[in-house]
């Protein structure tokens, strides 16, 4: 032996998963999602993706060289997640200079100003979209048709989703006004193609069945537990059987699947107990059904999940895992 | 479904390499150097001279006080010094240095089977004292005081703990696969001791064998059960063995008499069967040798005192590429950085680590991911824990119950970022626990 | 009504309610505290470094005025002269004390002491204490991670990382204590001062035996005694193989300095070369 001794505590073995295997992962899942929406959206779809990720991962680079001189964690692949995220919640004909925006805003402001990885109390994509949708209502809320857009990216075919149907729709009957019929196409979808995908929205919230299989194989990989996504589809559910409505088509449709697999699931933004998890869970099913039946917007899942972010760490302040031996046998 | 604790744990590689390798005596060294304090608690008081000529198991050091424990000679030779001697991790100790003479006279006084049946609770814990028995499985807390619990806590159950969940570590499995009769032996004594009807033997499932070599040999044994557990990381804790095996949880900051139960290791009843049938003193352990380049993984039968470099060479000798030695497991063991030092009591084994795994990742920023709460058996948060330490705030860290962590590293382990969770832990528990010692004293 | 008169008219309603709703509250709730308290917190130098023992200047400025003595209390940053202040202040008598500065036991550079083996983990001296002894054979000095590094609030200590452990300014200590209380092993020490920042001291906290002790640390002391046959004050003790230095009698002869064989008797601020006869006229 002919090297010095390393000493260190204990313990001396430690587990082969890493951050970056743990993003790695999660870009795998989110494959399918990639995939499906390149295919109904094309080229489009493409052109945000890249530059999303693009985006994503230049900030992150230029604040780390230039305004917090520390380690870099480029290499974690964590702000290609963001960009992923980010991009799966665009419509594929927004154009290129709101999505660096958002990209700008998702890492710039929602994560590095926080201290970076691990330190931002909002998930950093959601931020970005919440962003760019208060900024940009209208190019983030006309969404291209899918498959026949496919090799444009400017001047296609748009038309709304199937949840702002449903919404005006129910504004039609309770109301009487005129919303419904300024409405050029009146949205229908089926199941079965809500499953595959093949509808208009968001690039990556489309395809339910892509988002499964990637759900699957992160709780597989046991990158994320069961508890927030089965949290919040259950309390969703659940709402819309209380409030006497189907809830097969809400489940599948809007950026719920999305939202309740990798977006919610964020580790830095969501409960740290099972405890924590579940409530944080059902507040956001809650809150999502809320302001889609009665608010402003068509879809909450993204203000959902962000004011849920904003109370995480009063919900791990109160809602702690209990302790061994606090439920005493006898 | 095999009974486990509930809470946490985590389930790390087995690596049980030296799980077919027989237990092998190793060849005697040149001198013993046997430490005075072996044990928690007070060092024993030295009560022979330099010079002297001693017989193997002769009294050496002197228990000093109701939580400390008789040391006894390993060999027969002659002391060279008492003096002070570095351990393993560098502090220093008063130790006896021994030269042996290759006689091996005998100082040992075997009781016939017609005595050992009548011996009564008090005379076998008086035995086990004055063996110098400590608690085996690494804490090396004198058993005679385990034996004793307080008054009003009633005890129904004895529990021998043979669920070695440390990885690597195969000596309690080669001791229950190698001497099962001798380990039942000693659980009956043990169990009259305290005076119980019911004993339980935990094994973990991946020992298959020393669970069917146990229950041979307590097919004929009332009151003893040997209770299979499912594999999981640290099942070898007391509080989560009891949770484990009978479903008690001991409340915080409590014995497991409390819940009328006690926890002995096997190794130890084994030793108690010794002391009171053969009349030997706790002067020799099994102690596991392994590594991932160690060229043989082994289990030996190791002599207290003698040198860590010697029992290295036994297997083989340290391999060109080792830069780390721990002594125990690989989850709670403790990096040695002096090979000189000798083997104790609570030694159970020496892991020989190349340079590939010896280095420490480097730390990244918590990402908050979770794991160390879904991995602590004791439902603690260790992330919360860990950074309050770092902020030295101990107060809170009290609130957030940072005495009830148990030390056992599964938060490091799962910790996707490396941090250092542990080292921050334990300096956090130190300090908590000062900080209320000194409370308690102020208040009487 | 013109809602530009209106709109002024609700903000600045709703402003005056406020306010007189945060005027009725402030004088329903206040606090009467001795305006003394205040002045003297003044006076203070207002590091909170709880050198005093009180938590932070303004419990000890309370304390001070509230218990109406100053026997007991010193405040060692602002020292004799702070004290004085509020003695004179509060009609008070305050109690003169020699300053002091903190001085580390240790003289263990990297040069000196062999560097066995290497420590993996937080940089803690008091979370690697717990692991082990520390990366050279010597189980008494300085750990080199710099806990009294990060305890002083005055900027007051470096880590050389020439050397591998720390040095104190002179200037800027205070003699708070922070340093020594956060040193896992005890080996800084608040000393006095000394005329002209003048003093002796040993340079080493190793118990080991001589020979022991050397093979560990070149600077270590070998317990050889010398330094205490050679001081004509008896300020030297030694114990456990370790001299010390009583800085009460040490009359700074620097006699033990030329006596020890190993130099680990430090005397610093001392004049280059200085003539000993001279020195001792001095006296």
């Amino acid at each position: 032996m002919n090297n010095e001794l390393i000493i260190s505590s204990s313990p001396h073995i430690h587990t082969s998963k890493t951050v970056e295997r743990t993003m790695l992962d999660v870009i795998i899942a989110l494959l399918p999602a990639i995939a499906c929406s390149l295919f109904f959206f094309g080229v489009g779809a493409l052109v945000v993706l890249a530059t999303a990720v693009a985006g994503c991962v230049a900030t992150e680079f230029l604040i780390q060289k230039f305004l917090i001189k520390g380690n870099s964690t480029i290499g974690n692949y964590s702000a290609i997640v963001t960009g992923v995220l980010l991009a799966l919640n665009l419509p594929s004909n927004l154009p290129v200079y709101i999505v660096l925006l958002g990209s700008v805003f998702a890492i710039g402001i929602a994560k590095m100003a926080f201290g970076g990885l691990g330190n931002n109390i909002f998930n950093p994509a959601i931020a970005g979209r919440v962003f760019l949708l208060l900024s940009f209502p209208a190019q983030m809320t006309t969404w291209p048709l899918p498959i026949v857009n496919r090799w444009q990216y400017f001047d296609m075919e748009t038309g709304a989703t199937i949840l702002s149907t449903m919404k005006e729709g129910a504004g039609d009957v309770s109301t009487g006004a005129s919303i419904a019929s300024s409405m050029k196409d009146i949205v229908e979808v089926s199941p079965v193609e809500a499953l595959l995908g093949n509808m208009g929205g968001s690039m990556g919230e489309v395809s339910a069945i892509a988002l499964l299989i990637g759900g699957a194989y992160l709780l597989l990989r046991k990158v994320i537990s069961w508890h927030i996504p089965i949290a919040i589809l259950a309390s969703v559910a659940l709402f819309y059987l209380i409030l006497g409505d189907d809830p097969l088509m809400p489940l599948l449709t809007g950026g719920l699947l999305l939202g309740a697999i990798f977006m919610a699931t964020d580790y830095a933004t969501s409960p740290m107990s099972h405890k924590g998890m579940i409530i944080y869970g059902v507040m956001i099913g809650i809150i999502t059904v809320v302001i889609r039946k009665w608010g402003a917007y068509p879809e909450g899942v993204s203000f959902a999940i962000l004011l849920m972010n904003g109370l995480t760490p009063l919900i791990n302040r109160y809602f702690k895992p209990s302790k061994f031996g606090e439920r005493s046998r006898k | 479904m095999l009974k486990t604790f509930r809470k946490g744990g985590i389930h790390p590689p087995e690596n049980k390499l030296s799980a077919l390798s027989k237990i092998t005596d190793i060849p005697q060294s040149k001198e013993y150097v046997v430490s005075l304090s072996q044990h928690i608690g007070a060092p024993a008081q030295c009560c022979v001279e330099k010079g002297e000529h001693i017989a193997k198991y002769q009294l050496i050091g002197k228990s000093a006080g109701f939580v400390s424990a008789n040391i006894h000679s390993p060999v027969s030779g002659t002391v060279r010094k008492i003096d002070k001697f570095k351990n393993a991790f560098g502090f220093e100790t008063t130790s006896v240095f021994i030269t042996p003479d290759g006689q091996n006279d005998e100082e040992r006084h075997p009781l016939t089977s017609e005595v050992t049946a009548k011996l009564s609770s008090k005379e076998i814990i008086g035995i086990i004292d004055n063996a110098g028995i400590v608690g085996l499985g690494g804490a090396t807390f004198p058993t005679k005081v385990k034996l004793m619990p307080p008054d009003n806590m009633p005890v129904d159950t004895l529990l021998i703990n043979g669920a070695e969940c440390e990885p690597y570590l195969t000596n309690d499995q080669r001791l229950m696969e190698e001497c099962p009769e001798e380990i039942i032996e000693g659980v009956k004594l043990l169990m009259r001791a305290i005076n119980v009807e019911k004993a339980y033997i935990a094994i973990e499932s991946n020992k298959p064998e020393a669970i069917k070599a146990l229950e041979k040999a307590a097919a004929h044994a009332t009151g003893i059960k040997i209770t299979p557990l499912k594999v999981k990381y640290p099942q070898g804790g007391e509080k989560q063995l009891i949770d484990a095996v009978l479903n008690r949880q001991v409340p915080s900051g409590g014995l497991p008499a409390s819940v009328g139960v006690i926890v002995q290791n096997v190794a130890t009843a084994y030793a108690v069967k010794q002391a009171v049938i053969d009349g030997t003193p706790l002067t020799e352990r099994v102690i596991t040798v392994t590594g991932p380049d160690l060229p043989h993984p082994g289990n030996y039968r190791v002599p207290i005192g003698t040198p860590i470099s010697d029992i290295i060479e036994a297997a083989g000798g340290l391999p060109e590429n080792t830069q780390k030695v721990v002594i125990g497991g690989p989850m709670m063991g403790k990096a040695a950085s002096n090979l000189n030092a000798t083997a104790n009591k609570g030694m159970s084994g020496i892991l020989i680590v190349p340079k590939r795994y010896a280095m420490r990742q480097k730390a990244e920023n918590c990402v908050r991911c979770a794991s160390c709460v879904s991995a602590c058996p004791m439902g603690l948060e260790p992330y919360l824990i860990a950074r309050l330490s770092e902020l030295k705030d101990y107060k809170r860290l009290e609130e957030e119950r940072v005495m009830d962590c148990i030390e056992c590293g599964s938060c490091s382990y799962v910790c996707i970022s490396h941090r250092p969770l542990l080292d921050y832990i334990r300096i956090g528990k130190n300090k908590t626990g000062a900080i209320i010692k000194s409370r308690k004293t102020n208040n009487k | 009504m013109n809602p530009i008169i209106s709109a002024v008219a609700v903000l600045g309603g709703t402003g005056i309610i406020s306010a007189a709703l945060l005027y009725i509250v402030a004088r329903k709730f206040k606090v009467t505290e001795d305006p003394r308290i205040d002045d003297v917190e003044k006076m203070l130098p207002g590091a909170n470094c709880g050198g005093c023992g009180y938590s932070g200047c303004r419990d000890f400025a309370a304390n001070c005025v509230g218990s109406g003595t100053l026997e007991g209390r010193r405040c060692p940053v602002g020292g004799d002269a702070t004290m004085k202040a509020i003695a004179e202040y509060l009609g008070l008598k305050a109690e003169t004390e020699k300053p002091k500065v903190a001085v580390l036991k240790c003289n263990g550079s990297c040069m000196a002491r062999k560097h066995t083996s290497v420590y993996d983990g937080p940089r803690s001296c008091a979370i690697e204490r717990i692991i082990y002894a520390g990366e050279t054979d010597c189980a008494y000095g300085c750990l080199g991670c710099g806990d009294c590094v990060n305890a002083c609030l005055f900027d007051a200590i470096k880590l050389d990382p020439e050397i591998g452990i720390p040095t104190i300014d002179d200037e800027r200590c205070t003699a708070c204590g922070a340093c020594a209380d956060a040193c896992p092993d005890k080996i800084i020490e608040l000393r006095y001062k000394g005329p002209k920042n003048r003093r002796v001291y040993v340079a080493c906290s190793n118990h080991d035996k001589g020979a022991e002790a050397i093979k560990e640390c070149k600077a270590a002391c070998i317990g050889c005694g010398k330094c205490v046959k050679a001081c004509p004050f008896d300020a030297i003790t030694l114990t456990d193989n370790l001299a010390y230095i009583d800085d009460e009698k040490c009359r700074l002869c620097r006699k033990c300095v030329d006596a020890c064989p190993v130099k680990c008797i430090k005397a610093v601020n001392f004049p280059d070369k200085p003539s000993i006869s001279k020195e001792e006229a001095a006296c």
